[in-house]
C-alpha cells in the first residue's frame, strides 16, 4: 500500500494547527512555515504523477481487510484522474501562499490565514483522494467551512454579505448532497464507491435512479457554480483576497464540484442519456450566459469571476459530450476525445485563471481601485504583471501557442466529429465574446494613456512577482500536453479510468 | 456581560461539578455506552459555559482565557494526529491501526486505543466550543464600550 | 411510508423558511430545520425489523442489532452542522456590527 496517500491529508492538518501554536512565539515565521508545507506538498504530487501510471493504488484506512470479497472500513484511492487534479491543487495552492506573503502583510491576524489556508488544502486533498462516498462529504465541508471564513477575511461590508450568501447556498447544497447519499445507503447498504457500482450493476428501480441522479447534481452543481446555480459565485470571488480569489476560482469548483460529478457520474451511476443530455445542456447554458454576463463589466474581478462560470461551462459542455456518446454506444473513441479535452481545459483553466486573479491583486495593490475605469497606462509601470497578464488573457481567449488554444481546439473538433454541430458553433462564437472581452481589459487596464503619468518602473514586491512569473511559464508548458508522447503520459490513464466502467470497480474490489 | 441571582450562582455552584464529572463518564465508557468523544466534550464544555453564564463575565481575563482554551484545542489536536500516524511505523503500517491489546468484551480497559481517541477528541471539542463561546463574548464586549 | 413522507415535509418547512424569511437569525434556525430532517431520514434507514440498540451485550452477543453505520455518520454529520451554525452566527454578529440591522432587504450593497 501506497504510504504517501494519507500523508496528503495529514501534512497540512498538523501544519494548520501547529501554526496556531507557533503563532503565539514566533510571529514572522508562519508565512515561510506554510510555504514549506505546500512546497512538501507539491514535492509529493509531482512525485505521484510521475509514479502512478496506469495502476489504481488503493488504501485501507485502518487495515480493515476486505471479508467474503466486501469491504468494510475506508478506502482512499489514487489512480490517474486523482494525481492530475492532486497537481492543479498544490501547485496554485503553493504559488498563492507564496504570492500572499507579501499580499496579507495589510490585513490582521495573518497566522489565522496561513492555518486556514492548510486547512482548506487537506479538505481538498481529501476529496479527491477518498474512495468512499461519506468521506467525500465530510472533506468537502472540511474545505467549505475553511473557505467561508476565507472569504469573509478583511470583515467589510462586501465581503460580509458575500460570505452569508456563499454560507447560506453552500449549506443548501450539503443538504442536498446529504439527502442523495441517504438515498444511495438505503438501497445499496454500502459507502463504498466501486461497492455500489456492483450492487447497481444487478438491477435498479429507475424512478430512484432518477432521483438520486438529480439530488447529487443539484448539490455539486451548486458548489461548482453551473447555471442555474451560480448566484453565489461573483460576490464571493470577487470580494475575497485576491490569492483566497485564485484559490476558490482555480481549484475549489473544480476539486469539490466539477471532480465529484465527473467521478461519481462516470464510475458509479450508469450513464443514461437523459441525464447526459441534461449535463451538456447545462453546460452549454454556462457557457453562455456566463460570457455575456461578463461583457459589461466594470470591475475586474467581478469580469474574472464570470468568466469562470463560462470556461466551467466549457469543461461540463465535454464532459457531457463524452456521456452522451457513450450513452448511446457509438463512436467511443470520439468520446475519449471529450473526455480529454474536458480534462486538459479544467487543467488550463486552473492555470490562468489562477495567474488573472493574482493580476488583479497585484493591480489593486499599486492603484488602490478594482475599476477600469479609473485605471490606465499600467504597462510603463508594472512591466512583470502587464506581461503575465498579456499572457493570461490570450491564453483564455484561445490564441495559438498558449494553451487554452489547445483544449479549446479539441473541445471543438470532438463536438464536430460527434455530429453536435450547433454545440461547435456555440463554442467558437463563446471564444470569439471572451477575446473581446479581454481585449477590453487588457486596453483599460494596461494600455490606456490619455493622460501622461509619471513612468517610473515600480512593481510589486518580489514574492508577487514570482508567483505570476511561474504560473506564467505554466501556462506556455502546458500547451506541450497536447504531444502525443506526453499526452499518453498523463491524460490517458485518467480518460481510460473513466471511460471503462468496469474497471475501475473490479481493480479496487479484487485488490 | 453582568451575572444573574443569588438563587443561580448557588444551584450552579452545587451543580457545575457533576455536569463536568458526567461529561468525563460518557467520554471514558465511550466503547461500551453511547456517546464517545464527542457528546462528552460537548458536555464538558458546557459545564464551564454554565459556569460563565451564571456568575458574569467581568471577573475574567477574557483575553488569557480564550488563548488558553485556544491552545490546549490545538495540541489535542496534534496529539490525536500523531496517535494516528503511529500506526504507520508498528504492525500492519496503515493509518489509524488499532495496535494496542483488545482484551476482553465489556471490560473498561478494552478495545485497544479507543479510549485514547475518545479522551483526546473528549478535550479538544470542549476547548472548542468553549474557544467560541469565548470568543463571541469577547466580540460582544468590544461592541458595548 | 409515512414516516419518511414526514421527513420529506420537514425539509420542505425549512426551505420555505430560508426563502421567505427576512431576519438574518430567522434564515441561521431554518436551515438548523433543513439539517434536522436529514438526520432524522439517516436514523429511520437504518432500521431492522425486530432489532434493538446496537450496543453489544457480553451476555447474549448473538442478537439482531439495529444497522449502527447511519447512527455514526449521523454523529458525524451533527459535529458538522454545528460548526457550520457556529460559523454562520458569528458572521451575522458581524453583519450586525457594520450594517445595523439584521433585516436582509437592507443588505445589498452587490450588485450587477
Amino acid at each position: 500500500m501506497n504510504p504517501l496517500i494519507p500523508l496528503f491529508i495529514a501534512i497540512p492538518l498538523a501544519g494548520a494547527f501547529l501554526i496556531m501554536i507557533l503563532g503565539k512565539f514566533f510571529m514572522d515565521m508562519n508565512r515561510y512555515f506554510a510555504s514549506m508545507i505546500l512546497l512538501i506538498l507539491l514535492i509529493f504530487s509531482i512525485f505521484s504523477l510521475a509514479t502512478t501510471g496506469t495502476d489504481i493504488s488503493v488504501y485501507k484506512v485502518g487495515g480493515w481487510e476486505p471479508v467474503n470479497k466486501i469491504p468494510i472500513g475506508i478506502y482512499m484511492v489514487m489512480d490517474g484522474l486523482t494525481v492530475i487534479v492532486l497537481c492543479i491543487i498544490n501547485v496554485v495552492g503553493f504559488m498563492s501562499v507564496f504570492y500572499s506573503i507579501s499580499y496579507i502583510k495589510r490585513y490582521t491576524s495573518e497566522n489565522y490565514f496561513y492555518a486556514l489556508f492548510c486547512l482548506m488544502i487537506a479538505g481538498m486533498n481529501g476529496v479527491v483522494l477518498s474512495g468512499d462516498l461519506f468521506n467525500i462529504f465530510v472533506f468537502l465541508e472540511i474545505s467549505v467551512i475553511a473557505a467561508y471564513a476565507l472569504v469573509a477575511f478583511g470583515v467589510e461590508k462586501n465581503e460580509l454579505e458575500a460570505t452569508f450568501k456563499y454560507q447560506v447556498l453552500g449549506g443548501l447544497a450539503s443538504f442536498l448532497i446529504l439527502f442523495g447519499i441517504g438515498f444511495i445507503y438505503w438501497k445499496a447498504k454500502t459507502l463504498n464507491i466501486a461497492d455500489i457500482r456492483e450492487v447497481f450493476s444487478n438491477g435498479y428501480d429507475k424512478r430512484y435512479y432518477v432521483l438520486v441522479q438529480v439530488l447529487i447534481l443539484a448539490g455539486f452543481g451548486l458548489k461548482a457554480a453551473i447555471i442555474p446555480f451560480h448566484a453565489w459565485l461573483p460576490d464571493a470571488h470577487s470580494s475575497a483576497p485576491s490569492p483566497i480569489s485564485a484559490m476558490l476560482s482555480g481549484v475549489l469548483i473544480k476539486a469539490v464540484g466539477i471532480y465529484v460529478i465527473i467521478r461519481l457520474f462516470f464510475n458509479m451511476f450508469d450513464i443514461t442519456e437523459g441525464t447526459a443530455i441534461l449535463i451538456t445542456s447545462m453546460g452549454a447554458l454556462s457557457m453562455v450566459i456566463g460570457v455575456f454576463l461578463a461583457i459589461g463589466q466594470w470591475d475586474i474581478k467581478r469580469l474574472l469571476a464570470y468568466h469562470s462560470i463560462s470556461q466551467m461551462g466549457y469543461v461540463v459542455l465535454s464532459t457531457g459530450i463524452g456521456m452522451i456518446l457513450i450513452s448511446r454506444g457509438i463512436r467511443l473513441e470520439v468520446a475519449a476525445l471529450a473526455i480529454a479535452g474536458g480534462l486538459f481545459h479544467l487543467v488550463n483553466h486552473a492555470m490562468f485563471k489562477g495567474l488573472l486573479f493574482l493580476n488583479a491583486g497585484a493591480i489593486e495593490y499599486k492603484t488602490g481601485t478594482r475599476d477600469l475605469k479609473e485605471m490606465g497606462g499600467l504597462s510603463g509601470i508594472m512591466p512583470w504583471t502587464s506581461s503575465t497578464s498579456f499572457v493570461a488573457s490570450m491564453s483564455i481567449s484561445g490564441i495559438p501557442p498558449f494553451n487554452g488554444f489547445f483544449s479549446k481546439l479539441i473541445i471543438i473538433i470532438a463536438a464536430i466529429l460527434g455530429r453536435f454541430y450547433f454545440l461547435a458553433l456555440l463554442a467558437v462564437i463563446v471564444s470569439i465574446i471572451t477575446l473581446a472581452s479581454f481585449l477590453k481589459f487588457q486596453r483599460y487596464a494596461f494600455y490606456n494613456t490619455k493622460e501622461k503619468k509619471k513612468t517610473e518602473k515600480n512593481d510589486v514586491p518580489f514574492p508577487m512577482v514570482f508567483s505570476m512569473v511561474m504560473m506564467s511559464i505554466l501556462c506556455v508548458l502546458l500547451s506541450l500536453l497536447i504531444f502525443p508522447g506526453i499526452r499518453d503520459a498523463v491524460l490517458k490513464p485518467a480518460v481510460d479510468i473513466l471511460m471503462d466502467p468496469s474497471k475501475y470497480a473490479s481493480q479496487i474490489i479484487g485488490i | 456581560m453582568k451575572g444573574m441571582t443569588v438563587i443561580v450562582k448557588k444551584t450552579t455552584q452545587l451543580i457545575a461539578g457533576m455536569v463536568f464529572l458526567y461529561g468525563i463518564y460518557v467520554v471514558i465508557h465511550g466503547h461500551l455506552t453511547p456517546g464517545g468523544g464527542f457528546a462528552g466534550g460537548v458536555i464538558m464544555a458546557g459545564s464551564f459555559i454554565l459556569l460563565i453564564l451564571a456568575y458574569g463575565s467581568e471577573f475574567m481575563n477574557l483575553i488569557r482565557e480564550e488563548s488558553g482554551s485556544t491552545l490546549y484545542e490545538n495540541l489535542a489536536i496534534l496529539v490525536v494526529l500523531f496517535l494516528a500516524v503511529s500506526g504507520l511505523l508498528l504492525g500492519a503500517r496503515t493509518f489509524f491501526l488499532n495496535w494496542l491489546p483488545k482484551g476482553t468484551l465489556g471490560q473498561l480497559v478494552s478495545a485497544g486505543m479507543l479510549p485514547l481517541y475518545n479522551i483526546f477528541i473528549g478535550i479538544e471539542v470542549a476547548a472548542s466550543i468553549l474557544t467560541i463561546f469565548l470568543a463571541l463574548i469577547i466580540f460582544k464586549e468590544e461592541i458595548s464600550k | 411510508m409515512t414516516v419518511y413522507l414526514l421527513c420529506f415535509i420537514l425539509f420542505l418547512v425549512g426551505f420555505y423558511g430560508v426563502i421567505t424569511r427576512r431576519n438574518l437569525v430567522k434564515i441561521a434556525i431554518s436551515l438548523s430545520i433543513m439539517e434536522v430532517s436529514i438526520f432524522l431520514f439517516f436514523a429511520l434507514i437504518g432500521y431492522i425489523d425486530g432489532g434493538v440498540a446496537p450496543i453489544v451485550d457480553p451476555s447474549d452477543p448473538a442478537r439482531i442489532y439495529v444497522d449502527p453505520l447511519p447512527q455514526a455518520m449521523v454523529l458525524t454529520a451533527i459535529v458538522i452542522g454545528l460548526a457550520t451554525t457556529a460559523m454562520l452566527m458569528a458572521v451575522i454578529i458581524r453583519i450586525y456590527r457594520k450594517y445595523g440591522t439584521f433585516d436582509i432587504r437592507e443588505i445589498r450593497n452587490l450588485r450587477g
